[in-house]
């Protein structure tokens, strides 16, 4: 079983309702998804609209060794299967298919 | 003869809305964003001129209604600037759910605010519905019995509020301050700007080197503890304010406290009253006390933080008080000062004074010397066990039958 978090009181959050940046990141937004965007290397042109697109930033990228940005996988942490990735990715090259969670 | 206090003070002939206007020329805050028309009085405008004529650097916002007026000045302190704004009656009304995010976001923003009744009936007059409606919103509330208050006042809150990390309203009355000419003592700019000091705050939404999310959202498992720490920093503010008047004492030479006592200490009858109404008071405590008898005087300076003990001591040796509300809460019951009050009395286990609460003034409705002798003519008779005090509110100068 998971040990409950422990909550902090009135004197150590901080004041005013301010939140530290970057705390999405501990948001396990990936357990909320019904559907997995699974991407297929070969079809892949890297044009970046996925990665653009994703409200989640989700979609992975890296250099190659030409240092162009290529895409390189989905983040399963954070990705909700929204499937606006593969729904933006160019008709002609349909690199991304939305596929059910299997349980 | 009014005299200078401050060895470097000048005395001018200004309107309360020109001194207020004056202050904030002299703070020259980084922003000041406002909806400058009625029922704004003419602070803001007159305000804009000396951001027209290039007179201070101050960014002047010119928004399309108050609650954007006060969404701008938000933003503009959230982003680490000095900001301000200024309004009255409906104005206020109208920033109701922007006053409560500038309280819970801890932003220290200074507002010059008009004393005015709220619609309905439409009157644009002198009286405290407006800041009474706000009085529960986490605002430093500070109230000015005259325009050397008001210029004061509006130098401390700068401070206050930014050390607070509260907003801060300073209130003058509609139109028997705000547009009534008097004799002030203001003193230069430098000494004005050396008083408040350069604003920096611990962090601002511009500093890109710690970003930060503002405004987020909260639900049972934080806000509870948020919105203790507002009520805990609007409890700590009392010192805050205490310890900037001592520092302005000791610049410029004035005294302020939370309350004045006017001849309250060996006062067997008292009145309890904020803003204008306590110069007219003190009139008559002056004539009364000529005659022998031991008539005193608080003024609440400092509504919020309510100075609740410190009224208790103050009053737990007096036989009768009135307090003057300058607005009705139609609660069915009392007005906001009277039930502060004897909430206050009774938390202290002061039951010795009596009490009793008087609404007096709304929309501008006369309050002369000759009403004032009234109700202490009546605390004459508490006291001395002649008159039964009254247990509901009581109407100054109204037609009732
Ligand atoms: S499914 Fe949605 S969240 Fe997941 S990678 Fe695609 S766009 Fe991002
Ligand atoms: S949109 Fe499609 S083709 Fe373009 S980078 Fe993403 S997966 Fe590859």
């Amino acid at each position: 079983m998971k040990k409950e978090e422990r909550k902090l009181t009135a004197v150590e959050i901080p004041i005013g309702d301010i939140v530290e940046a970057e705390t999405a990141v501990e948001f396990n937004t990936g357990s909320w998804r019904s559907e997995r965007p699974v991407w297929n290397k070969e079809k892949c042109i890297h044009c970046l609209t996925c990665w653009i697109s994703c409200p989640d930033s989700s979609v992975k990228i890296a250099s190659d060794e030409k240092r162009i940005t290529i895409v390189t996988g989905i983040d399963y942490d954070h990705c909700k299967g929204c499937g606006i990735c593969a729904r933006e990715c160019p008709p002609k090259i349909k690199a991304i298919t939305m596929e059910h969670e299997k349980k | 003869m009014i005299k200078t206090v401050y060895s470097k003070g000048k005395l001018v002939a200004k309107t309360g809305n020109e001194v207020v206007a004056e202050a904030m020329r002299q703070i020259e805050p980084d922003v000041v964003a406002a909806y400058p028309i009625t029922p704004a009085t003419e602070i803001v405008q007159i305000f804009s001129q000396f951001v027209a004529d290039g007179i201070v650097k101050s960014e002047y916002v010119a928004v399309e209604s108050e609650h954007s007026a006060m969404s701008a000045t938000i933003g503009a302190s959230a982003a680490g600037a000095r900001a301000m704004t200024g309004t009255s009656s409906q104005g206020l009304s109208l920033m109701w759910e922007m006053l409560y995010i500038a309280s819970g976001l801890r932003l220290p923003i200074v507002m010059a605010e008009v004393n005015r009744a709220i619609s309905a009936p439409i009157n644009i007059h002198g009286d405290q519905s407006d800041t009474m409606g706000a009085r529960d919103a986490g605002w430093i509330q500070i109230y000015s019995e005259n325009s050397q208050e008001a210029y004061d006042n509006m130098i401390q809150a700068t401070r206050i509020a930014e050390k607070a990390k509260l907003p801060t309203l300073v209130t003058t009355d509609g139109f028997i301050i705000s547009h009534c000419m008097e004799v002030v003592e203001t003193y230069p700019d430098a000494d004005v700007k050396a008083f408040i000091g350069k604003y920096e705050p611990e962090r601002y939404l511009l500093d890109i080197k710690k970003p930060y999310t503002l405004g987020s959202i909260d639900l049972q498992d934080y806000y509870f503890e948020h919105r203790y720490q507002l009520a805990q920093a609007m409890r700590n503010a009392k010192n805050i304010v205490l310890d900037v008047a001592k520092d302005f004492e000791k610049t410029f030479g004035r005294k302020y406290d939370l309350c004045e006592k006017y001849m309250l200490d060996d006062a067997e009858i008292a009145i309890a009253v904020i803003g204008s109404t306590a110069g007219t008071a003190k009139v008559v405590v002056n004539e009364l006390r000529e005659k022998g008898i031991k008539a005193g005087l608080l003024k609440i300076r400092v509504y919020r933080p309510f100075p609740a003990e410190e009224i208790a001591k103050d009053l737990a040796h007096v036989k009768a008080v009135a307090v003057m509300d300058r607005a009705d809460s139609c609660s069915g019951a009392f007005a906001p000062v009277y039930s502060d009050i004897v909430a206050s009395l009774y938390a202290s286990g002061v039951t010795n004074p009596k009490v009793v609460n008087y609404v007096y003034g709304l929309g501008g409705r006369e309050i002369n010397t000759g009403h004032i002798i009234g109700i202490y003519e009546m605390l004459c008779k508490i006291a001395s066990g002649t008159e039964k005090s009254s247990n509901k509110v009581e109407y100054i100068n109204v037609r009732i039958k």
